[in-house]
């Protein structure tokens, strides 16, 4: 007769004593609750102060991860309302197209084309996604996955925008500073922001819409209104995205609706974990660096990030951010199986 | 004009049917929106292509090879990767479409992009059709379209098989308890559309070169027919073939060909705003689409 076990999680104490009880007594306690959240915030913060060390190279690098990681941030808010998108570019490139426009044929300059392209970029999509907003799972994911591809077949065909040369000569960013700081505190106002808003009133409606969408409704709530609101605000952060990155690359064309643009947030998204807006941060700040890194393999990345997608879809469901901050907060150990 | 209209519309509408039906018919029965269907499609023609130039087979021993080993590589998709997000719907798209995509670009990186990348014509030559030149090929596509549509009505209608096939579209918990199984019958399902995929790449490609991006093309072809006719009705597939194929040549005379796509992409969206359940298909609307 062999001796089964099975494996038994239990909160670690100090979770129970700072989570549960509010009266924090030591230093321990207080790093406990402070680390996970302030450390990732000072190292986001002084990279860019290193630039001298680590090269201009991998600042370059952080402001494409910033740009993905709002992209991604913006998968996980709408996904939290149970919208899934295949086509987070629709977003990037409405923003990048809008602030493109704005700077190249009426010549704004870019402290004003920014936010224009962020807010109209944003309620472009919002307008374009409003009738579809009914449908479910794989109904919406469709609309999002032919939207850019309609958007760009159309630039090329009507050959408004530039066609399919784009618009090139935009104005640069005013400095150096701007350039990386912008993106890192944009990435920072949505991790939190959204953190804190799903957690509140507001965002407990979408979550129940994303649960169950009929009980809301018998809850005389207009759902179609939240959802609407949802993909703005997940818009907001990705338009931001596609019109920071227009004036970084000085250039806007047929590349903003790539496939890129939806299947790198998409995968950082899923790498990271669904549901918890650190988790696609997370995924971010792991993957776009190492698709820098393997930049020499040409297409092959998006091979990769398939791969990726597959087995952290298939072996790791709830994603490396759940995973590590189920071992911060328990402890595992066998237990015999009586 | 209105002659070569009608011709090559007809042509059109049998190639979007034939590379619909697959798609819908792994839908129709198991609920898997297979996204790699595109790649699937590409694969079968390289496959074909590779089996010709390489292992130096007839063309009558490649193509059921390819239709064969295609089939067997849907089953595989299901048995091994599927099976095991079943029912969890965000997770079985997104799997199949990381699977798509990484198929495709793999083939782009492997450098399958050049001119040399054709299928031959099962014969050649050409023949006149009220004024208007056809090649053989072309009619040979309309006569597999046929076929297909007639095998598959008789073997959803008089085999074993299909009859599971039908029992778990119509409803899954009645069918698994009189017997059927139900992760057999959708691998089968995912099976059948892949093959149908190959069927669908053997006799279209040879119209042109074989092309990477044809492989994103064809998924939207293949929602787009689906969407607009209803995902799980073959009438429903016929129809709305016809309807996107003549839009689509008379877009392509009257506009340019660039326009071509746009119109399936705006019969998606349009379709699925207005009438998410497509023209003819009646079940499902309430519980899955809104």
């Amino acid at each position: 007769m062999t001796v089964r076990y099975r494996k038994e999680r239990l909160d670690r104490g100090i979770k129970a004593r700072c989570e549960d009880m509010f009266a924090l007594s030591s230093y321990r306690e207080m790093l406990y609750l402070l680390l996970p959240r302030v450390l990732p915030v000072v190292a986001l913060l002084t990279f860019p102060l290193l630039k001298g060390v680590v090269g201009l190279y991998w600042e370059k690098v952080l402001v494409i991860t910033c740009a993905i990681g709002l992209l991604a941030l913006s998968w996980d808010l709408m996904a939290s309302v149970g919208l899934v998108s295949l086509g987070q570019a629709l977003f990037f490139g409405a923003g990048a197209y809008l602030t493109g426009f704005l700077n190249n044929s009426l010549g704004w300059p870019c402290f004003l084309t920014i936010p224009c392209g962020t807010v109209g970029g944003a309620l472009f999509c919002t307008f374009l996604l409003l009738p579809v907003l009914r449908l479910r799972g794989v109904y919406f994911a469709i609309v999002t996955l032919t939207l850019p591809l309609l958007l760009t077949r159309f630039i090329e065909a009507s050959k408004i925008l530039g066609g399919n040369q784009g618009l090139s000569a935009l104005s640069p960013l005013p400095n150096i500073w701007f350039e990386i700081y912008v993106p890192v505190l944009a990435v920072l106002v949505c991790l939190f922001g959204f953190r804190r808003l799903i957690n509140e009133d507001y965002g407990l409606v979408l979550q129940g819409i994303r649960d169950n969408d009929l009980a809301v409704m018998s809850g005389a709530i207009n759902i179609y209104k939240f959802k609407a609101q949802a993909v703005f605000i997940g818009g907001v952060a990705g338009a931001f995205a596609g019109a920071f990155m227009t004036h970084y690359y000085q250039f806007v064309g047929m590349p903003a609706f790539a496939l890129d643009y939806s299947i790198l947030p998409l995968t950082c998204a899923v790498l990271g974990g669904v549901g918890a807006f650190a988790g696609p941060t997370l995924g971010a700040f792991i993957l776009v660096p190492l698709s820098e890194a393997l930049r020499a393999f040409g297409t092959l990345r998006v091979v990769f990030y398939s791969a990726i997608l597959i087995i952290c879809i298939v072996g790791l469901p709830e994603g490396i951010f759940h995973y590590i901050q189920r071992k911060y907060h328990q402890f595992e150990r066998m237990v015999e199986v009586g | 004009m209105i002659s070569s209209i009608l011709v090559y519309g007809l042509v059109n509408s049998v190639i979007l049917a034939l590379i619909a039906i697959g798609f819908s018919l792994t839908f129709g029965i198991s609920g898997v929106a297979n996204f790699a269907y595109g790649a699937l499609y590409l694969l079968s023609g390289y496959l074909t292509w590779m089996l010709l130039k390489y292992a130096g087979l007839p063309l009558a021993l490649a193509v059921p090879t390819t239709i064969a080993i295609v089939g067997l590589l849907g089953f595989l998709i299901y048995w091994i990767i599927l099976l095991r997000v079943r029912g969890i719907v965000l997770s079985e798209v997104i799997a199949t479409f990381a699977l798509g995509v990484g198929m495709l670009e793999f083939f782009r990186w492997k450098g399958f992009v050049t001119y040399e990348f054709t299928l031959p014509y099962f014969k050649k030559g050409m023949m006149l059709i009220a004024g208007v030149p056809v090649d053989y090929q072309r009619l040979f596509i309309i006569g597999i379209g046929l076929a297909l549509v007639l095998f598959l009505y008789f073997f959803t209608h008089h085999t074993r098989i299909g009859w599971s096939f039908r029992g778990i579209a119509q409803n899954e918990r009645t069918a698994i308890s009189l017997g059927i199984e139900s992760d057999w019958t959708a691998a089968l399902s995912l099976a059948f559309g892949s093959a149908m995929a190959a069927v669908a790449a053997i006799s279209i490609l040879p119209l042109g070169i074989i092309s990477i991006n044809m492989g994103y093309d064809v998924l939207l072809i293949a929602v787009a027919v689906g969407i607009v006719g209803g995902l799980e009705s073959v009438p429903g597939i016929l129809v709305a073939s016809l309807i996107l194929g003549y839009a689509q040549i008379i877009t392509s005379m009257y506009l340019s060909a660039e326009w071509m796509m746009v119109v399936y992409l705006a019969a998606i969206v349009l379709v699925l705003a207005i009438k998410p359940s497509g023209l003819f298909g009646k079940f499902k609307e309430l519980e899955e689409r809104v």
